[in-house]
């Protein structure tokens, strides 16, 4: 139960910060990669912001051998630089082009009443699973 | 570089940073957003939970939001939708394949300084400024 309350403040505060950072605004995420145009360098500083703060917190964080609620960190050791990795990330940033929304964006704007968001995230749904089933063969 | 707001930027990204610290702090797990959603559908019935209640925080933030403050941005008009629908599309195909997305990756990912991150990050931030070069600038059609 307190696992659940946590996941509802992390979301919750997630949602304040793509909000505050205007992240969940498509056309900002369109300025920022269009560093060959008007370029809006703003959502560098969304990462900036974020990183700095979890670069930190994480230090501490996986001194702990196990987590406060639960017994284990569920966290990729995996360090292979693939075809699947490099060629994913590449579809992902072509499609993050095309529509100016990746995914948390996209759901967080579920709930402000505009059409992109739902064709988004039932679009990304669509998307996961056509991967799943072809990844599962 | 007129709309250029480096401070609620900076802001934001902090909360999130937050966001992610909590839910690694007190449950082990990753603040990957595309992982999150792609597991409500898939994973087992007790892994589900959290991964549901993390994604309608995420709504109510953004709502929240947007109700103190409803004039921050207009919502965007007559964007097109098939670009919406066939780019989505992308982004759930694309975010498999690469295990992730800005969040698992972007910020996560490079914080614990995983290669594999650090390398999803440089390829997506690249195909997003080429994709945009193309659609903006060149074809003008966004």
């Amino acid at each position: 139960m307190k696992q659940i309350f946590v996941a509802f403040t992390s979301g919750i505060l997630f949602g304040l910060g793509l909000s505050l950072s205007q992240m969940i605004n498509p056309n900002k995420v369109i300025d920022f990669l269009n560093i060959f145009g008007n370029w809006d360098p703003s959502l560098a500083f969304v990462m900036i912001g974020a990183l700095v703060v979890a670069f930190i917190s994480f230090k501490f964080i996986l001194k702990r051998s196990t987590p406060i609620l639960e017994d284990d960190f569920h966290i990729s050791k995996r360090s292979d630089i693939n075809k699947s990795l490099l060629g994913g990330a590449a579809i992902f940033g072509i499609g993050w082009g095309m529509t100016g929304y990746c995914p948390g964006p996209a759901f967080a704007s579920l709930g402000l009443g505009n059409m992109e968001a739902i064709v988004m995230v039932l679009s990304i749904y669509a998307g996961f699973f056509t991967q799943n089933a072809l990844s599962s063969k | 570089m007129e709309n250029f707001t480096p401070y609620s930027a900076l802001a934001g990204g902090a909360l999130i940073g937050i966001s992610i610290t909590i839910l690694l702090l007190f449950n082990g797990r990753m603040a990957g957003i595309s992982g999150i959603m792609n597991g409500v559908f898939k994973s087992p019935v007790q892994e589900r939970n959290w991964r549901l209640v993390f994604l309608i925080g995420l709504v109510l933030g953004a709502v929240l939001f947007q109700a103190i403050t409803p004039t921050l941005f207009p919502a965007r008009q007559g964007y097109p939708l098939w670009l919406i629908a066939s780019g989505g599309f992308l982004v759930g195909i694309g975010t498999r394949l690469g295990s992730g997305c800005t969040s698992g990756h972007g910020i996560c990912g490079i914080a614990n300084l995983s290669k594999r991150s650090i390398y999803a990050t440089l390829t997506f931030m690249s195909a997003g400024m080429v994709t945009v070069f193309i659609l903006k600038q060149l074809l003008e059609i966004i």
